[in-house]
């Protein structure tokens, strides 16, 4: 909402300077966000005239031409605008000016070889409107005289932008911002002056509001003007729309945009003989059609609010008008409506037609609906002013009647709220420059809400206004008490925290990376999940939400070895999504590595990162949080994405129930489709949701402290087995044996190759052996021996070498 | 006696020589072998009279500790000459880089979602969560945002379904919902999280993080709501003082509203928060709406409290410099290595939020 102090003061009455009035303004949640000087330097921006167009030598669609502007040298001005022609009136900016819409300073500056002198401005270049096709045009009969002035109008007022939130529709308009600024003391409401009409002549249009089912419209008021003028806005009325921005047009439409941004009442003004016998306000029906003031064409549904004759659609109610009805300078009767439209059906029409206006801006928001004859009355007093002519009596057709709310409020509530207290006339005060009128019972205020206000509905809007009014400064500081009485985390939060920084702390840099993904990277990820799109998407790279982690980190692991680093680890944990509804997502703890171990090391021997290398990461988080890895399981049955031999599945235990993490070497198909270049790539997945937590937590006692000093010996073994056979199931028999006695198992080595008969592979082992409550004699050593090489040879089918 | 005394002065020079550990050796049984000098008088104090023996014996005795003394010292000298010798050929350049290490990094997203719970712990707020997907009634209807209400537009929506209904959650703020509708008041947690709108430009990201905080209790006013922000605020940016200015505003599903902006100035192209009078917005607040305490059956005419969202990534940019919120998504290893923070430093109440 733009305004400037000078029109403020039409409504209020105060001495003020203008940074007190900024102020005042952002604290009583009026935001300023803006102001601007709009009339400094613009009175460089001159009212000028195209005297001769030459072709630009050396480019097609540049046009050469000599402008006069007043002075008495003819500028030459390089200009692309189809519309450029000889004896088009225009607006120039010479060589130092400052573009209002990108703040560029113009300078003399060579286009193609041509060297240009300013520039000729288009509407949106300079803030006039969102025109920016061709330059302006500006009417010959008006500014004729004109060339060489100034186009803008001299103006001491700064423009200041309020940014007005939804539920303030009184200030889009400079009335309601005026009273505001009363109630907090900041001046006086100056008194409405307007007169009312009194004429003898009927309105001869007949209105009529149909009763139907979910009518949008609830009352309209017309008044028609006859014989009327209608012509260029005397100055006064072009200086003001032009000080807040607008563009003049005619004194009609200028007449009922000035009335709209003084007290928010959208007023619509018909060409009166172009309406086909009277007006039917009624419901749209599926297919019909009409062309709107943006010269469109508008296919309407059923149920859209429309303005109608005979003939058709005139207009969207309360939305935007139709050029068939629409006035001109030639038009001699006017029919002015002033309407109320129900909030709900403008925001459904105008969304479905995705139009938006300023008419619809603030009927949605709800406009006074006891405004319709004080519109109707100040806008047809300046037609007539301004353009002659005779006013009719004003004719409002209704179909339901307004009652002003009223709101029972106690008192008290304003301290139990806010936590300070003001006495009862303060507040009755605040509340009566606002527009309430009231009476005081036993423990109550009785409110009768004003018209305009239709955002107060209860006792706690009634809070909320005296508060914003007296000032939220004056809200003391209540500092909060240390003390907590719940845990700040669950276990399963804990569980996150942890694991984050565990897979940190093994030199893996923490990424964040969208939610959403692209269906390129996704698919080879997705397995068998379904394919979550966003209907209303940014792009379609951004098109799904994640199935995997894997396809987000992929691609920006892509991204960074094509940076130039070669090895590299990173990771991310959040969520990703099985299904479209409300908690159809996993929490995962994805890393990914890339590159070698040791590079260019002078010390250690360089090599790829492996499957162990990210084994180990994964095995090691699990581990420091507290599962136990004597008992995790691991298969080879791992998702489509790894390279099948070489990645696995890790179960917390044997039972296989839920899969805790994956990992393994990234397909080699899917590098190259993605054309990753690395020397290896591996990755891991952790699925927070499959961990059951921990049983023990650090604030349980540890188990028992035993060790045993009796003297442990350890014994290597080498078995020959079938290569099928996993080193993991030897190491469970062995370990199942004799639990008191066998203390570690532990893989030396594996050899397949020379003196091993083919499918079969030798595995060496070191068995710990220790007794908790003796020292093991020979003979026992012996037995434990045997036992061991019987047992592995029985349930395995290996054979020990000797 | 004599003899022994020429024992002794003849191998004392004898020991003075520069000698190798073999010849030492070699004295050394010349004098204690066997038949050594030393051993061989040894044998022969039986043989001396009753009177002089015991003195004889003494002078013995003497003597040989005297030269086994001297020999061991020797030999000690000579081997530590020869470890010196050794350590000498072993030295290494040790200015040769050590093995390598890689160093992870936590992102400051992750680290400064930590240090806001930590604050927030001290003060007895606990923390909750929500899905990422939500309902068009948990994100807008119950927050008093119904259907038809302009402020819908403010929030760039991503739908998932062609109806509208199901939604990515543009705030944090229907985590309030999910809270109130599983519980019994009082209620104090925070809910951080990812949020979406559809939004992408140089300062807008589709995806972004909030932080909500909610306080629901019998007796809880704007002064707690002041107060738990000012304190938060001097608690994250860990400065002495702040400046702190509540503005009136509007969310729907607060009455009254506030945002509240921060003093800061520039100072050398850094921003310095708390001083200085420009003002930065940084969050909005207010009293929870009672018609969003019906719509989740707690009694407004019993309980009333506070709710409140801030934006992360921007609590973020401004507390550790950073610029682009952009970048914050883009995964560039050179940005989260100078951005991120070591895992090890765990925000915490006892040690500080930072170092």
């Amino acid at each position: 909402m733009k305004i400037t102090y000078d029109w403020l003061k039409d409504h209020l009455k105060t001495n003020a300077k203008e940074d007190k009035l900024l102020e005042k303004l952002t604290n009583i949640g009026l935001e300023v966000e803006s102001i601007e000087n709009l009339s400094e330097g613009l009175d460089l921006f001159k009212v000028a005239k195209i005297i001769k167009i030459e072709k630009h030598p050396n480019a097609d669609r540049l046009k050469v031409c000599d402008v006069d502007a007043g002075d008495k040298k003819i500028k030459k001005v390089v200009c692309g605008a189809a519309n450029a022609r000889e004896g088009l009136l225009t607006i120039y900016a010479p060589p130092g000016a400052i573009i209002p819409q990108n703040k560029t300073k113009l300078v003399v500056a060579k286009i193609r070889d041509v060297t240009s002198y300013g520039m000729l401005c288009s509407e949106s270049e300079l803030n006039l409107s969102d025109e920016s096709d061709g330059i302006t045009e500006l009417s010959s009969s008006k500014y004729a005289k004109s060339i060489g002035k100034s186009f803008f109008p001299k103006s001491s007022s700064s423009v200041i932008d309020l940014s007005i939130t939804p539920n303030r529709p009184d200030c889009l308009g400079v009335r309601g911002i005026a009273r505001d600024l009363s109630a907090a003391g900041f001046g006086n409401l100056k008194p409405e002056k307007d007169k009312k009409i009194k004429s003898n002549k009927k309105q001869t249009l007949k209105v009529k509001i149909k009763k139907e089912k979910n009518q949008g419209c609830l009352s309209f008021g017309s008044c028609l003007i006859t014989n009327v003028k209608n012509i260029e806005s005397p100055q006064w009325l072009k200086d003001k729309l032009i000080s807040i921005g607008q563009k003049p047009i005619s004194a009609i439409v200028d007449i009922t945009n000035y009335v709209m941004i003084d007290i928010n009442r959208p007023l619509h003004a018909y060409d009166a003989d172009k309406i086909d016998k009277g007006i039917i306000v009624r419901n749209s029906k599926l297919g019909e059609e009409f062309t709107a003031l943006d010269n469109k064409n508008y296919k309407l549904d059923d149920g859209m609010c429309v303005i109608s004759d005979n003939k058709g659609v005139l207009g969207l109610g309360g939305i935007i008008g139709g050029t068939r009805s629409g006035t001109e300078l030639d038009t001699k009767n006017v029919l002015l409506e002033s309407a109320y439209f129900d909030p709900r059906s403008i925001r459904k029409t105008a969304k479905k037609l995705n139009i938006d206006t300023d008419a619809k801006f603030r009927f949605e928001r709800g406009i006074d609906q006891l405004s319709i004859e004080v519109g109707l009355n100040k806008a047809a007093f300046l037609i007539k002013e301004i353009c002659g002519g005779e006013i009719s009596k004003i004719d409002v057709q209704k179909i339901e009647s307004y009652k002003n709310k009223v709101i029972k409020f106690e008192p008290k509530t304003f301290e139990k709220i806010t936590g300070f207290k003001i006495s009862t006339n303060e507040m009755i005060n605040i509340l009566e420059k606002l527009g309430f009128k009231l009476k005081k019972e036993k423990k109550f205020l009785k409110l009768s809400v004003p018209s305009w206000r239709p955002d107060i509905i209860q006792e706690i809007d009634i809070v909320e206004e005296i508060v914003r009014i007296s000032g939220y400064e004056k809200i003391k500081i209540e500092n909060p008490i240390k003390e907590r009485s719940q845990n700040t985390l669950n276990p399963t939060q804990k569980l996150f925290h942890f694991l984050q920084r565990a897979v940190a702390s093994k030199g893996y840099l923490e990424a964040i990376t969208w939610s959403f993904t692209d269906s390129k990277y996704n698919d080879h990820f997705k397995e068998t999940s379904k394919e979550i799109k966003i209907v209303n998407p940014i792009s379609s790279e951004l098109g799904l939400l994640r199935n995997s982690i894997f396809s987000n980190l992929v691609m920006y692991m892509s991204k960074n070895l094509d940076r130039g680093i070669k090895d590299l680890s990173i990771f991310e944990i959040g969520p990703i999504f099985y299904g479209s509804q409300p908690g159809a997502q996993n929490t995962v703890v994805c890393g990914l590595s890339a590159g070698k171990k040791s590079r260019l090391s002078w010390i250690e021997k360089e090599r790829n990162i492996d499957v162990f290398d990210i084994k180990r990461d994964v095995i090691q988080t699990l581990v420091e949080a507290g599962y136990d890895s004597e008992k995790f399981y691991i298969d080879d049955e791992s998702p489509s994405y790894y390279h099948p031999g070489k990645s696995g599945r890790i179960f917390l235990n044997k039972g296989k129930d839920k899969v805790a993490a994956s990992f393994g070497e990234i397909h080699p198909n899917i590098i190259k489709t993605l054309d990753i270049k690395t020397d290896s790539l591996v990755g891991f997945e952790i699925f927070l949701d499959n961990l059951k937590l921990p049983k023990k937590s650090l604030k349980h006692q540890k188990p028992k402290y035993s060790v045993s000093d009796f003297q442990k010996s350890e014994r290597d073994f080498a078995f020959i087995v079938d290569k099928k056979i996993s080193v993991q199931d030897l190491v469970i028999v062995i370990s199942n044996i004799d639990k008191n006695l066998i203390s570690n198992v532990k893989v030396f080595d594996v050899y397949e190759g020379d003196n091993i008969p083919e499918n079969q592979k030798s595995i060496a082992i070191s068995v710990t052996i220790q007794s908790l409550e003796k020292t093991l004699t020979d003979n026992d050593l012996e037995k434990i021996n045997n036992l061991i090489i019987e047992t592995v040879e029985n349930k395995t089918g290996a054979k020990i070498r000797s | 006696m004599s003899e022994i005394k020429n024992i002794r002065d003849q191998f004392i020079s004898k020991l003075k020589n520069d000698l190798s550990i073999d010849q030492i050796n070699e004295i050394k049984t010349e004098l204690f072998g066997k038949n050594g000098l030393i051993s061989s008088k040894f044998k022969t104090i039986g043989s001396i009279s009753e009177s002089d023996r015991k003195k004889f014996a003494s002078d013995l005795n003497q003597v040989k500790d005297e030269l086994q003394n001297l020999i061991i010292s020797k030999i000690s000298e000579i081997e530590g000459k020869k470890i010196n010798e050794k350590l000498e050929k072993e030295k290494i350049d040790i200015t040769l880089p050590e093995r390598p290490f890689v160093r992870g990094k936590v992102h400051p997203v992750s680290q400064t979602i930590d240090e806001i719970s930590s604050i927030f712990s001290e003060i007895g707020f606990s923390v909750e969560e929500g899905p990422d997907i939500e309902n068009e009634y948990n994100n807008f209807t119950a927050l008093n945002t119904p259907d038809n209400h302009p402020a819908r537009d403010m929030h760039d929506t991503f739908y998932l379904d062609e109806n509208k209904e199901v939604l990515l959650r543009t705030h944090t703020s229907p985590v309030q919902i999910r809270t109130m509708l599983k519980g019994k008041p009082p209620f104090k947690i925070i809910a951080p999280g990812r949020t979406y709108r559809s939004d992408s430009d140089q300062t807008h990201s589709p995806m972004f993080h909030q932080v909500e905080g909610l306080h629901i209790d019998t007796n809880i006013n704007m002064g707690h709501l002041k107060g738990c922000l000012n304190y938060f605020i001097k608690e994250f940016f860990e400065v002495e003082k702040i400046k702190m200015r509540f503005r009136p505003s509007h969310f729907p599903f607060t009455e009254p509203s506030a945002e509240v902006d921060i003093g800061y100035e520039i100072k050398d192209g850094k921003i310095i928060i708390g001083e200085g009078d420009k003002w930065l917005e940084i969050l909005g607040c207010g009293m929870v709406h009672p018609n969003v305490l019906k719509n989740v059956k707690v009694d407004p005419s019993k309980y009333q409290g506070y709710a409140f969202g801030i934006g992360i990534d921007r609590l973020a940019m401004l507390k550790y410099g950073i610029n682009d919120l952009r970048a914050f998504f883009d995964c560039d290893y050179r940005w989260l290595n100078h951005f991120g923070f070591d895992p090890l430093d765990v925000p915490s109440n006892y040690r500080g939020l930072s170092r």
